[in-house]
């Protein structure tokens, strides 16, 4: 019976220690080496440096360069950030400091309901509501606002279809608010209270103690929630199917239709008709995830940083 | 200032609320028995239902939740009982974190290059494979954190008592967190119930209904998306429908995760509380 019992032991260890290893190291290896074999093709012909920095994407003439794919990710990533940021920020301070006992659960609850919704609804809703919405109502009253501002006219320029930069940036920033909100939330909570305390007993008011107290000890925090949903939005690709126009031009406005990376896997991968224009997607694909998966490496850093300090 | 925290709780909500309401609104009319027990009319005639894409939809993520949910739960006891002190384990446990939000169009594409081109077909199994890889990781993170919540002092009586890890694993801290663990499978669910991205190109889109596996099979999440892109009105009407159900059963379902975590009977977080 020991015997057995010993012999189980190394077995039930062994097999689930196979798939600790699958999942955690052969299957992110796996999906490298697939993207980067079925991409060699791709990066035979048109190189590293020389992709990354063409914005030519015929598939007629058979020469591909990514940069069009690429600024529209960057673009539309980097403004839903500047958008949900401050209001993610926003909401982790009224759940964790400011809300009675009793709101607290129900808006953190619906705030990660958000999160829920799929983003092939998010799309829908888009195209079909908000995109309506934007192009008869909120666009042309940017437009107006900042059309005689010299610099900043220019950023608003364009007839306003509401299948553009704006739209898609504003529906990525909503799908990413609960994940910061979230991890934001989380590093404010770890913050002791005796710190906070220590502050009150000063005669500091809330808004010192969150402004001078929470957010600068949990900074490395903050930036960790900013870059995970970086990747999360980076990665997103029926909502910013729908609403980018699929147009492949790098966008001069923030009304001009474009494309992304993931919106260009999307609806090319099943047309994709010689091996070198297959090969291409997967070289999109392949730097997308590469490029995901260092954002996300440096989100979790930060944020194992702050705990550590912490505990 | 705390004003403004407070309108940018508002303005989280007002989404929300933006978004189920048209959903509810446009959807629930055209919510019919027909949607659910019709096969689709050929392009172009009103009527028809999309009962290939819901019974595609079941038979696709019931089978992806059967691969993932033992590999994920398996991952996540090693890490929680065996790594917990190995350095390289914590590593692949935070590796395993980050493949979690690995965008999921991903899994796509690598599922096309092993299993669809060699097949020279789209089909269902490659879409099964595509959202199991994605279950993975969320399960296994969830069972980890999990586990963790289970009281050291727990599994040192059991030691004492001269029980084998594998025997603790079974009969103390699986017990404890049996809950937990069911409410990470739940969240898994929901995950890939919703997802399209990795659909598009695995296991494509079928206008039969279809129990083949080596075939392509129709989802609820890209049949919404080629009816919502296609020129008809009833498609969009029929879309609305089915993307409220969606919706729901997504919603349901962590809601429900969310309920188990806080009610649970055995629920590992009240042995923290305790303490």
């Amino acid at each position: 019976m020991e015997k057995i019992n010993y012999y189980l032991e190394v077995i039930i260890k062994n097999f689930l220690g196979f798939w600790a290893l699958f999942s955690g190291f052969f299957f992110p290896f796996i999906v490298f080496l697939i993207l980067f074999y079925e991409s060699r093709l791709a990066i035979k012909n048109f190189g590293v440096i020389k992709f990354i920095t063409t914005s030519t994407w015929d598939p007629v003439s058979q020469n591909f360069g990514g940069l069009t794919m690429i600024t529209g990710t960057l673009i539309s990533t980097f403004l839903a950030i500047l958008i949900a940021a401050p209001v993610a920020i926003g909401i982790a301070i009224f759940i964790t400091e400011l809300a009675p006992n009793v709101l607290k659960g129900v808006i953190s609850s619906a705030i990660e309901l958000l999160a829920a919704i799929p983003s092939i609804i998010y799309g829908m809703w888009g195209f079909l509501v908000l995109s309506k919405f934007m192009r008869s109502y909120i666009e042309p009253f940017l437009q107006k606002i900042f059309s005689s501002i010299p610099w900043l006219g220019k950023l608003f320029s364009g007839s306003p279809t509401g299948i553009d930069v704006l739209t898609t940036s504003l529906v990525l920033s909503i799908m990413i608010i609960p994940f910061m909100a979230s991890v934001v939330k989380d590093s404010f909570n770890l913050v002791p209270s005796v710190m906070k305390e220590s502050a009150y007993s000063l005669g500091a008011t809330k808004w010192e103690v969150i402004k001078d107290v929470v957010i600068p000890y949990t900074a490395s925090g903050i930036a960790g929630g900013l870059i995970l949903s970086t990747g999360r939005a980076l990665g997103e690709t029926m909502a910013v199917t729908f609403l980018a126009g699929n147009v492949v031009q790098i966008p001069t406005s923030l009304f001009s239709p474009f494309t992304t990376i993931t919106v260009a896997l999307a609806n090319q991968f099943t047309e994709a008709d010689t091996p070198l224009y297959l090969s291409s997607l997967f070289y999109l694909s392949f730097l997308l995830f590469i490029l995901s998966f260092i954002i996300l490496s440096l989100a979790k850093l930060m944020v194992l940083r702050l705990q550590k300090r912490w505990k | 200032m705390l004003l403004i925290s407070f309108l940018t709780a508002l303005y989280g909500l007002f989404w929300l609320f933006w978004i189920l309401g048209t959903l509810f609104i446009n959807g629930f009319k055209y919510l019919t028995f027909d949607l659910f027990l019709q096969d689709p009319n050929p392009p172009g005639i009103e009527g028809g239902g999309l009962r290939h894409a819901f019974v595609g939809h079941f038979i696709i993520t019931s089978l992806a939740t059967l691969i993932g949910i033992p590999i994920g739960v398996c991952a996540g006891i090693y890490y929680a009982e065996y790594g917990r002190n190995s350095k390289f384990f914590m590593s692949l446990k935070n590796i395993t974190d980050i493949m979690v939000s690995t965008p999921s169009i991903i899994m796509g594409s690598v599922m096309y290059a092993l299993m669809v081109v060699p097949f020279k077909q789209f089909n269902a199994l490659s879409g099964i494979f595509a959202l199991a890889l994605l279950m993975i990781p969320v399960i296994s993170i969830t069972t980890y954190e999990m586990l963790n919540l289970v009281p050291h002092t727990l599994r040192e009586a059991a030691y004492a008592l001269g029980a084998y890890k594998w025997q603790i694993i079974k009969d103390v801290t699986m017990k404890a967190s049996k809950v937990g663990i069911l409410t990470g499978i739940l969240l898994g669910v929901a995950r890939i119930s919703g997802e399209t991205a990795p659909l598009l190109f695995t296991a494509f889109n079928n206008a039969y209904l279809s129990f083949d596996l080596f075939k392509p099979m129709a989802t609820l999440t890209v049949t919404i998306f080629n009816y919502i892109m296609g020129p008809y009105d009833y498609w969009h009407k029929q879309a609305w429908a089915a993307a409220l159900f969606l919706t729901f059963l997504v919603l349901v379902l962590s809601l429900l995760a969310k309920a188990l975590l806080y009610f649970g009977t055995l629920n590992p977080l009240k042995w923290k509380i305790k303490k």
